[in-house]
Formats: structure tokens, sequence, C-alpha cells
């Protein structure tokens, strides 16, 4: 047997009998895919959200008079900053087996606590890169908005805001690369994406090397994707301003 | 129309402003003059909040504005503020920048605030910009358009915070020339500036501001070239060499 026959034997082995490509890493793409899209709405929504509230109390606090509007902002940045810290600082694995078998024990649902996990998770790290986005564009564009007399919203929401994401875009992308990647351990809670594909396969053929490079090289063509889209909305943004 | 009475400010420990009592006439044009650190620019922006006063009231037409009852964006509506580093928003063209507050805050449809953004261009000579970004615009042109924006509100009370001091000599004459223009329309202005002669030609009155308090003022005419007190002397001895 030549060698391109021992491994065209192996290659049928491994991802044509039994449909083991389409039945393992295909459905196991989509369930990555599912997560890694789903996390990332929350994770920019919520992480944007913790980053307005931390900007907020900052640029604000001092000016405020005192009142229950500053008690309460102050009480909700501490919130936020004890949010960030504490799911800052535990592993993802041991945050996502948290949620599935302590917080969520009674539920089967591992798609959504997936989903939540990660979001979460992804959301702090959004939220100190949109943090440091906001902090990034100069104080002078803040007093002319106000100077208008547009108000804090309307001068975050046109002025501040654009500013802060196109300059945050190479590390959003960063994050979401690190978001997509960290999905392979939804193994630890019985999911089946494409690594625990890739890792099924394996066990059935004894054969390790084929499932676990094609998962690889999967993962780095979606990578290679996602940086493009980025580079992409980051030119078309740049050539908007021609900054 | 802006009565200050008693005004103080300080960032820390540091006592910028002690105790600032002055009235500004409808169509007046105040220019302040003073070494830097005197705190004319702190003066400047406490007119309009963007510092706040650390004690000391303000009155604007003899209503109070300090003391956290007023609203401060209707405020600022009526008190139009140019700063010495434009501040334009780069993620607007020039009429966008102009436009921006009245279709958000008049709720003016897009065309009507487009006209008047063009009237407002057209007033600073600028027509020909409009879709330009200020990444493409030179300083006096970024300057001009930055007070264009600001008269697009339809301000009772222009604020510059030195206008000119960032741009280079050959700009300074056209941004000067449209606030010459302004101030012959009858504007209310407080300009904080070291152009001198254009203090000696617009200005109604000159305040000349050292160590947070206003040393001496006057008609232009008084101040350049019968100063009364010794800073004064010594200042205008200085900025003359």
């Amino acid at each position: 047997m030549s060698w391109f026959e021992a491994f065209a034997a192996k290659f049928h082995q491994c991802f044509v009998q039994d449909g083991r490509f389409a039945n393992f890493m295909l459905s196991g793409l989509k369930v990555t895919l599912q997560i890694t899209f789903s996390a990332a709405i929350i994770s920019i929504s919520l992480g944007s959200f913790l980053a307005i509230v931390r900007v907020t109390h900052d640029k604000n606090i001092a000016a405020m008079y005192p009142g229950s509007k500053r008690i309460a902002l102050k009480a909700f940045n501490q919130l936020c900053k004890l949010c960030i810290t504490v799911v800052r600082g535990i592993p993802m694995v041991v945050q996502l087996m948290i949620w599935f078998f302590v917080v969520f024990a009674a539920s089967r649902n591992a798609l959504g606590i997936a989903i939540l996990a990660f979001g979460i998770n992804s959301a702090v790290y959004t939220a100190e890169i949109v943090r440091a986005g906001i902090m990034s564009v100069d104080h002078g564009q803040t007093e002319a908005g106000r100077s208008l007399g547009l108000g804090y919203v309307h001068t975050m929401r046109f002025i501040i805001l654009p500013q802060a994401f196109k300059n945050v875009l190479p590390a959003l992308c960063n994050e979401f690369i690190v978001l997509l990647k960290d999905t392979a351990v939804v193994g630890y809670i019985a999911l089946c994406d494409l690594t625990r594909g890739a890792y099924l396969i394996a066990g059935r053929t004894y054969e390790p090397f084929l499932p676990l490079v094609a998962a690889a090289l999967i993962y780095l063509a979606m990578v290679i994707v996602l940086s493009k889209l980025f580079g992409k909305l980051e030119r078309r943004l740049r050539t908007s301003d021609s900054h | 129309m802006i009565r200050i009475e008693g005004l103080h400010k300080s960032f820390g420990k540091l006592e910028v402003l002690k105790g600032i009592t002055e009235h500004i006439h409808p169509s007046e044009k105040v220019v302040v003059i003073g070494a830097s650190g005197s705190g004319k620019s702190t003066l400047l922006r406490c007119l309009n909040l963007l510092e706040m006063p650390t004690s000391g009231r303000i009155f604007i037409h003899g209503e109070e504005i300090t003391g956290g009852r007023h609203d401060v964006n209707m405020l600022r509506r009526k008190m139009g503020m140019v700063f010495q580093l434009f501040n334009l928003f780069p993620n607007y063209d020039a009429l966008g920048n102009v436009t921006l507050a009245p279709i958000k805050l008049l709720n003016m449809p897009k065309s009507a605030a487009e006209d008047l953004g063009m009237h407002m261009l057209e007033k600073v000579g600028l027509t020909d910009k409009a879709h330009e970004f200020p990444s493409r615009l030179s300083g006096g042109q970024k300057q001009r358009v930055a007070i264009a924006r600001a008269l697009a509100m339809n301000p009772e009370i222009m604020l510059f915070d030195e206008p000119t001091s960032a741009l280079d000599p050959e700009m300074v004459g056209e941004v000067l020339a449209v606030m010459a223009g302004l101030a012959a329309e009858g504007m209310t202005m407080v300009i904080v500036s070291h152009e001198m002669a254009f203090a000696r030609e617009v200005a109604d009155r000159v305040f000349f501001m050292d160590d947070g308090v206003v040393l001496e003022q006057g008609k232009p005419d008084e101040v350049f070239s019968h100063p009364r007190e010794a800073r004064t002397q010594e200042f205008l001895a200085r900025v003359r060499k």
C-alpha cells in the first residue's frame, strides 16, 4: 500500500465513514459558531454598558451635586467594578462549570448556559476595551459637544462613541478571536462543539492526527475570516473621515 | 446681561479665581487679557459652567445659573463657545459639525438644518468646504467652522477661549475678521485673547486679569495706553516686545 493509499484510507475512516465529518465536525462547528456569535452580542452590549457606567462615573462624579443621583451612580460604579474584578479573576473553564453545575444545576440547556457564560466573561474584557476607547477620545470633544447644549447622552452617542469605537476595533477583533477559541472548552459541560467533535472522532478511530489537524485548520480559517472582516470595517471607517 | 458675583474657583488646593464681580452688558465686547495662569480661561469656562464655580454666583438675564437648579443644557444653547484647539468633531464633515446640534436639539429636519448650516458656513466664508472633513481643513478653516458651529444654535452670547493661539500667523487674520464681523452685528462677546491690536479695535472693555482677579479694566485706550497698575504695565511691556 502506497503512502497515498494509506492516507486516503485514514481520511476515509476519519471523515467519510459513518458520515463522521458531518455528524461530529460540522455539527460541532455549528455549536461553536452559535456560542461565539451569541456570546459576542452579549459581550458587546453588556461590555459597552459596563464601560459607560464606569466612564460616566469617572467623568462626572467630581462635578455632581450631592443627592440620590450621585449615590446611585457611585453604587452602580462599584457594582460594575466588582463584576469586572470577579469575572476577570476566574478561569473561563471554572466559570463555565460553576454556571452549569452550580447556578443552573437544574437546567439541561447547556447551549444557553454556555452562551451566557462566554458572553459575560467576554463582556468584562470588552468593557475595559471600550472604556479605554472612550478615554482615548480627547476631552475637548466632550466639551465641544456639551458647550453646544448637547446633553451627556447625546454627546456620548453622536460624538464620543463613534470615535471610541473606531479606535478600539483592533482590540475588539482580538477579543472576539479569543472568544471564538475559548469556546473550545465547552466539552466540559458535555456540549459537542468543533473541538469535542474532533476529539470524539479521534476516540472512535484511534486516529488523532487527522481530526485534530482538521479542527485546527477550521479554527484558523475562521480567525482569518474574522480578522479580514474587522480589517474591512476599519478601512471603511477610516476613509469616512480620512484620519 | 451677565452678572458675576464673588466668583471663586479652586482646583484642589490651587485657587485659580479669587473673587470676581463684574457685569457684562448686552452687545458688549469684553476682551480678557493677562499672563497664562492668571485665570482667564477658567473665568470664561465658568460662564457656561464647563467649570463649576467653587463659590459665588452667576446670573444671565437676572436668572441665577449657579447653584444646581438651572438647566445647564438650555443655558449652553444660548452661549456659543469657541476653543483654542477648535475641537471639531472628526467624524462629521464641516456641514455635519454645524448641523449636529440643530438637528438633535431643535429637532430641525435635516434639509432645514443644512440650509441653516450652509448659511452659517457662508458667514464664515467656507461654503466650498461644506463636505470636507476636519482633517482636510487648515487651522484657520477649522476655527471658522467652529465659529459657524457655535452660531448655528443662534446664541445670545459668544465665548472665545484664545481662538487664534493655536493658529499659524498667516491664518490669524481670517479668524479675527470673522469675529470682527460678528462684533459688528451686535453679538455679546467675551474673548480671551493675546491679540492686542484686535482688542484695541473691537473691545468695548478690556479686563486685565492677574492672579485670579480682574486687576484693572476699562476702555481699550485707557488700559493699553495709560495702564494704572504696575502689573498691567509690566504685562503690556512684555507682550509688546
